[in-house]
């Protein structure tokens, strides 16, 4: 009885471990193909073959150096860039609206909340094009400032993850700090702020992501200037009809530079993205 | 029914008995909602009564300065000795009747209207010469008209403020208080009034870069600006609900009207096979890796959650690249002897087409669903299993009697705001296929266009930028109705000073 019940439950296991070797197999595959594609030294675009039958660094040496056409490293820094300013003003402006709905009580308090949840339910990109004109009445289309205007301006409406954080920090801590006399200003600088540091964090790493990872609205305001794209535009240039067969390579090269270091700030910082999403979930 | 009874019955008068009460509750529901809205413009209606009752009582209680500083904003403080606030108040005023004597009022003059005279070839006064002319630019006048009335409404707020000031400084002079000078009320500022100063500059940037835009393109709905009435060459105006009825309207061929119908559903189709197909997935291997017993648990983990991590739009691209006529899959099938061929996964007919966006968001979206249900997973109580277990049941039915029910009891509310994500899955849809196959059956949109996408292309394709802004406020009604349902259902909205 108890022998047929290991057997059992071996078989069980053997048939999860294949289910997962094959599914593991199928979700790895393309981006082992990403990877090691982008060392491919020989053929064009496309390769009648799976494996590439010889390996450089030719691809990403190109793509650094041949900057006639397609310029990435100049897309790169501008990315960089607009990744840092709208890094710094969005985690400032996530964390003092955080911080103002959660410790702070008056009386705009509970509709500027539901304001702010109204207007997350529109359709992002709506308002794109509205923008566009705004920005262009300003003579501001195709610059990099409009991206982080655009990036930034919005960001205090993403207030909800750090604000559920900000609920958790014990409210006895903020009373015996003013007992004490301490001024809001000095409790959210020297109390709420160092126990915060996680959600600082993932503030800060989410908002500089984002500029890499955008896609519709940098498309929209920079049109085709090709000299202040950011890495998303460019490299979906170089996979258009016009670049494919010169640049597919390149291509390849391009997105492991720009997934390598954000997979690896994700990975770091995936606790948190979890807690974010199912914060709501849980509690109800 | 007690409970006991209905333990007796049988799964499907279970399940119609659940079907039946919830399609009894529905009604209240509906009138339960209802009933809230019209309490809640009753109140919003009833606190601008009160306001403009306090503001009167205010100007008949108040003494000469505070009388005064409802027309000349600041005397009421700089009567009192608080000069600099006294003087920023007028200062600010006198900005404001600036912005509107040089701007803001020729703009909103024009603004019923949209604009007059038309672009065209006119004898020029000034040279005597036939020349084009410009005239009204009907898209600035919008624009300008909407940014002067959003920019009133601050002012509005301002001067309220201005008189509520006004009073309450002749009240605490009255009293005895002496008024606080400014160095004091900059204190304030970083302590009882800290909200100000923390949400002075978010507001700022959310009207001018959200709202004003939203406002701006929910009244382009209701113009006729599109490619027959491009700004600034000829004038739009307003034309009322005309688009709206436009969409519904139904013409033969690739009307407007069937394009609409037709997207709609495919989105709720995409919408519904990608949330549900990734769920159940994502949950029965986040399941299997969990499994006790199970080596190499972080390996497996991380094997799926990796291509989380890779951003979106070099997967999606990634993707697109390899599933072309010459692309890695059809190399890969190729080299198996599976086809002689290479098929056509994104242009050839809307199935295949559909087929292939589905499975591919699936290979998107599984990990995800991985990523997040792994934790909740850990938390159903084991006993529960175990007693499953000694019943007599089998992996997949304690799956779908306890697994299922509890994960959808806990994660409703991430269910339906990723059914939302999916109905504006721009990303998936334009870089995979950027709507394709094209089809001449439908109004500036392929098989697999989405509502959100067809939006997009409808204002940079074809300049229907009307009927993009009606798609879109339609979109919003869907997923507004959607998102306050979810909102009624996780309680975290009501109960955020649990720790506190």
């Amino acid at each position: 009885m108890i022998k047929s019940y290991k057997l059992k439950r071996g078989l069980a296991n053997g048939f999860i471990y294949l289910v997962l070797s094959v599914l593991g197999l199928i979700w790895i595959s393309p981006l082992v193909y990403l990877v090691l594609h982008s060392f491919r030294d020989e053929g064009l675009a496309t390769v009648s073959y799976l494996l590439p039958k010889t390996y450089s660094f030719k691809n990403y040496i190109d793509l650094f150096t041949d900057t006639a056409t397609l310029n990435f490293p100049k897309w790169f820094m501008n990315t960089l860039i607009v990744a840092i300013f709208s890094c710094i003003i969005s985690t400032l402006a996530v964390l003092m609206v955080s911080y103002s709905f959660s410790r702070l009580r008056f009386k705009a308090r509970k509709p500027l909340i539901n304001v702010g949840m109204i207007l997350g339910m529109f359709p992002g990109f709506m308002t794109m094009i509205a923008i566009y004109y705004l920005l262009k009445a300003m003579n501001l289309t195709q610059t990099l400032l409009a991206l982080v205007i655009c990036y930034s301006a919005g960001a205090g409406l993403g207030y909800q993850i750090s604000k559920g954080f900000f609920d958790t920090i014990p409210r006895a801590l903020d009373e015996a700090a003013t007992i004490d006399g301490a001024t809001r200003n000095q409790i959210f600088w020297k109390i709420i702020l160092p126990m915060s540091k996680p959600i600082v964090v993932y503030t800060v790493l989410t908002s500089f992501i984002g500029p890499w990872t955008d896609f519709i609205l940098a498309k929209i305001i920079m049109g085709d200037n090709r000299d202040n794209y950011t890495v998303a535009i460019g490299l979906q240039t170089m996979v258009s009809l016009e670049f494919k067969a010169a640049y597919f390579k390149r291509f390849l090269a391009g997105s492991v530079i720009v997934a390598v270091p954000i997979s690896i700030l994700f990975l770091f910082m995936q606790r948190y993205y979890v807690e974010g999403v199912t914060a709501g979930g849980v509690k109800g | 029914m007690k409970y006991i009874e209905y333990m007796q019955l049988n799964p499907f008068q279970r399940f119609w008995y659940n079907f039946s009460t919830a399609m009894k509750a529905f009604p209240g529901k509906v009138k339960a909602f209802f009933v809230a809205i019209g309490t809640l413009i009753v109140n919003f209606f009833k606190g601008i009564g009160k306001g403009v009752a306090a503001y009167v009582s205010r100007f008949i209680k108040g003494d000469w300065a505070t009388k005064l500083s409802y027309i000349i904003m600041g005397t009421g403080n700089f009567s009192k000795g608080q000069y600099i606030k006294g003087l920023l108040y007028f200062l600010l005023e006198i900005a404001y009747i600036a912005y509107m004597i040089f701007f803001g009022w020729g703009y909103m003059k024009k603004f019923p209207t949209l604009g007059t005279v038309e672009q065209g070839m006119q004898i020029n006064p000034a040279t005597g010469g036939y020349e084009l002319m410009p005239g009204d630019y009907s898209m600035l006048i919008l624009l300008y008209g909407v940014l002067t009335i959003v920019i009133t409404a601050i002012f509005l707020v301002v001067y309220v403020v201005n008189t509520v000031s006004a009073y309450k400084i002749q009240q605490s002079v009255l009293a005895g208080e002496k008024p606080a000078t400014f160095k004091e009320e900059l204190k304030d500022l970083l302590d009882n009034r800290f909200h100000v100063t923390l949400l002075a500059f978010p507001t700022l940037t959310i009207s001018v870069f959200t709202i004003l835009p939203l406002v701006f393109m929910i009244l382009i709905a209701f113009t006729n600006y599109n490619k027959a009435h491009l700004a600034p060459g000829k004038l739009f105006t307003w034309v009322g609900f005309e688009t709206f009825s436009e969409i519904f309207a139904m013409t033969e061929g690739a009307s407007k009207g069937a394009t609409f119908i037709e997207l709609t559903k495919w989105t709720l189709i995409w919408a519904v096979f990608a949330t549900v197909l990734n769920y159940l997935f994502g949950m029965i291997l986040a399941l299997m890796i969990n499994k006790k017993g199970i080596k190499f648990k972080a390996l497996w983990r991380t094997l799926f959650v990796i291509t989380v991590a890779v951003p979106q739009f070099v997967t999606l691209l990634l993707m697109n690249q390899m599933l072309q006529v010459d692309g890695a899959v059809n190399v890969l099938l190729m080299n198996l002897g599976l086809i002689d061929k290479g098929i056509l996964f994104l242009n050839s007919t809307a199935l295949i087409a559909r087929i292939t966006v589905i499975v591919v968001n699936c290979w998107i979206g599984i990990p995800y669903t991985i990523l997040i249900t792994s934790g909740i997973l850990m938390n159903i109580p084991a006993d529960l299993y175990e007693s499953a277990t000694i019943d007599g049941a089998g992996p997949v039915r304690s799956f779908f009697s306890i697994t299922l029910p509890y994960m959808l009891f806990v994660t409703t509310p991430y269910l339906i705001t990723n059914f939302i994500g999916n109905v504006n899955n721009f990303n998936v849809i334009y870089l995979l296929t950027t709507g394709g196959p094209s089809t001449e059956n439908l109004y500036q949109a392929g098989y697999t266009d989405l509502l959100v996408t067809w939006l997009f292309k409808l204002t940079m394709n074809s300049q229907d930028y009307n009927l993009a802004a009606a798609v879109g406020i339609l979109v919003f009604i869907v997923c507004a109705t959607l998102s306050l349902i979810t909102f009624n259902l996780t309680k975290s909205a009501k109960n955020e000073e649990e720790f506190s």
